[in-house]
């Protein structure tokens, strides 16, 4: 976090210089006051010990991190194995958020392409369109879409009146719902980064690779999506990492009868659980999960644009 | 940083206080969601000249955690259930009401004037109390439903059509009273035969929905839910065929109270507004829009005829007893955690 350091900024001429340090105020405050505040005390937080019913003494504990990573059977004086719950409940949920990652892309990608090649007037018609749904409140569009997959619901009714199927999917309650809740809550977030890459993208170089008797799959592979690359990596980690921590589907779309990352945290603040420590612990994990990804994706992008030239 | 934690706090009660010196007298009510009606407010502030301000929350344990993270000295009153006071008494965040200092105690029915989580209404006023149990739709299942088989051990027809309530306490509670053990119990064997046969019922549950566990009734997601008395009456009047059931394993009785908290910074209007509550006039307007019993004396003239009447208020003469939630101690609530986190992995 250096960035807002008062000296830094070369670029600043000297009749800023004394209001400098004022005017970097608002920079300061959400960096600082705003972003690393609450990260910093929930790391300490997760390294003290747990209060009943919620709170903490602040003793020094890492009985958050081993009730995390170990288990000691029902009474907690078996000898310690490795604790699968946990790491099971963050699988599943990266499994999910994955799931609706790929969901998003694949219907997000064509979609921004779409847009991307109307003539340049319609464009903004065609982004306003697909933000329109999103001015509506998240609670909101993810209760309606409880009322539409129901058993009983208008999805299901029109699949009967057509004929094709003869007795109502069973989707409401399942682990598809949740994926398609969480797709549909963030495909703007896939569309817009993926549109903005494409609309910048030459489309004289398809032309080109086309007069090179390059196949459309070989232009589209090897022309066009290393070029929009920048655009797809940030769709797919907008809606990969707010799906991580989405509790909202889960507990609407998939009945709440298996814990996601978010709804253990939720749990350990607000439910009976009252555990702030682990609550922060597991936020902490998480956190730090989210980072490696992130590096991890960065990393190979930067391989890659090595290795392009 | 707890005492970052406190300052936050006093300045927020301090920018609370200010603004009630500055404009007009007020009492800060923590709520439950939609369960004071608009009219009853409006007639307390016209009566005594004292603003109403309100937040609201929807789980005992959330506002236990809020008012833990500073908001102690913010708020005058909140609105616990019957296993909350208790907590909150051990966790000293109530003020204790001197005798005398409310005018209408005498209002309250003496089975509620002495509580197990309350004794000798030290800290609280009766609210709103009722039952937890279940309901069932009658189109789907027509057997008897007097059983807590019906939720922990259902028939084929009803399995993978159960809405549980999505909260710790009434799940374990009625679990423990469908296997004839303790709430609570200590005792090993009891307590993983209780984790074993949650994890077989499990299997049967659609869902755990508290919010909406009577639209699911409603709808026709769910055939059988886990729920509230007042909200299984309400299913009833928006056209779902259900039947709240008093199982003879026995059912969860819950009362809410009204209770005066630690530093409430506005303390006399705060008993004021308790003691309007303990009028028989105004609680019976709070009946008759959550449709929950009183627990005060004398409300029969101004409630809703059809409050009497109500099924789910009226448990039959072979019904189970009625019991309230146990508090666990640390060791056992930790083992019952981990309970919970197994029926929910």
């Amino acid at each position: 976090m250096t960035g807002g350091a008062p000296n830094s900024g070369g670029a600043t001429t000297d009749t800023y210089a004394k209001a400098r340090t004022w005017l970097l105020m608002p920079a300061w405050l959400v960096l600082l006051v705003l972003s690393l505040t609450p990260v910093a005390l929930m790391l300490v937080y997760s390294f003290l010990t747990k209060e009943f019913r919620g709170g903490v003494i602040w003793d020094f504990s890492l009985a958050a991190y081993d009730q995390f990573f170990f288990d000691r059977g029902l009474f907690g004086d078996e000898p310690a194995r490795i604790e699968w719950t946990y790491i099971g409940i963050f699988w599943r949920s990266i499994w999910q958020a994955g799931a609706a990652t790929v969901l998003s892309l694949l219907i997000g990608f064509p979609t921004a392409y779409f847009i991307a090649t109307r003539p340049e007037k319609a464009r903004p018609i065609w982004v306003f369109l697909v933000t329109i749904p999103y001015w509506v409140n998240l609670l909101i569009r993810t209760v309606s879409m409880k009322f539409l997959l129901r058993d009983q619901g208008p999805l299901n009714d029109f699949l009967m009146f057509t004929g094709l199927i003869d007795s109502p999917i069973h989707i409401i309650n399942t682990n598809f719902a949740v994926q398609l809740g969480l797709f549909y809550s963030y495909l703007p977030f896939m569309v817009l980064p993926i549109y903005a890459a494409v609309e910048r993208y030459n489309f004289t170089l398809s032309e080109a690779a086309a007069d090179l008797y390059a196949s459309k799959w070989v232009t589209l592979r090897r022309i066009l999506l290393p070029a929009v690359k920048p655009g797809v990596v940030a769709g797919c980690i907008l809606v990969f990492v707010p799906s991580l921590g989405s509790f909202l589907a889960p507990d609407l779309l998939g009945g709440a009868k298996n814990f996601m990352i978010g709804s253990l945290i939720e749990e350990q603040f607000k439910g009976n659980a009252g555990n702030w420590p682990f609550g922060a612990a597991a936020s902490m994990i998480l956190l730090t999960l989210v980072l490696i990804i992130l590096i991890m994706f960065t990393r190979q992008q930067a391989k890659s644009n090595k290795a392009g030239g | 940083m707890k005492n970052l934690l406190k300052s936050t706090a006093a300045i927020a009660a301090l920018a609370l206080s200010t603004g009630a010196a500055m404009a007009q007298e007020k009492v800060v009510v923590y709520h439950w969601f939609e369960y004071i009606p608009q009219e009853l407010v409006d007639k307390f502030t016209s009566q005594t000249g004292i603003e109403v301000v309100m937040d609201t929350y929807d789980s005992n344990e959330g506002m236990l955690a809020s008012l833990k993270a500073g908001g102690i000295g913010t708020y005058d009153v909140s609105v616990p259930g019957d296993y909350m006071v208790e907590i909150m008494i051990n966790e000293g965040i109530l003020d204790t009401i001197a005798d005398g200092e409310l005018a209408n105690t005498g209002n309250i029915l003496p089975e509620w004037a002495d509580p197990s989580f309350d004794p000798g209404r030290q800290h609280s006023i009766p609210y709103q109390w009722g039952s937890t149990s279940f309901a069932v739709n009658r189109d789907v299942y027509s057997g008897a439903i007097d059983t807590t088989d019906i939720l922990f051990n259902p028939p084929a027809e009803l399995s993978g059509k159960i809405n549980m309530l999505d909260s710790q306490g009434e799940v374990m509670a009625m679990a423990a009273l469908h296997m004839g053990i303790p709430q609570c119990s200590s005792d090993r064997d009891q307590l993983k035969a209780l984790n074993a046969m949650l994890q077989e019922a499990k299997g049967n549950w659609a869902s755990f929905n508290s919010d909406t566990a009577k639209e699911v009734l409603v709808s026709g997601d769910a055939a059988v839910g886990q729920i509230y008395d007042g909200f299984s009456a309400k299913a009833r009047e928006e056209g779902a065929n259900v039947e709240y059931a008093f199982p003879k394993q026995g059912y969860i009785v819950w009362m809410d109270n009204v209770v005066l908290l630690k530093d409430a910074p506005n303390r006399a209007n705060a008993l004021k507004f308790m003691d309007f509550l303990l009028e028989p006039e105004n609680i019976a307007a709070v009946s008759n829009y959550a449709r929950y019993g009183s627990g005060l004396k004398d409300v029969a003239e101004f409630l809703d005829p059809a409050l009497a009447t109500l099924p789910e208020s009226n448990p039959p003469a072979d019904a189970g007893a009625g019991v309230f939630i146990k508090v666990c101690d640390e060791q056992t609530q930790a083992v019952y955690d981990k309970i919970w986190t197994n029926v929910k992995k």
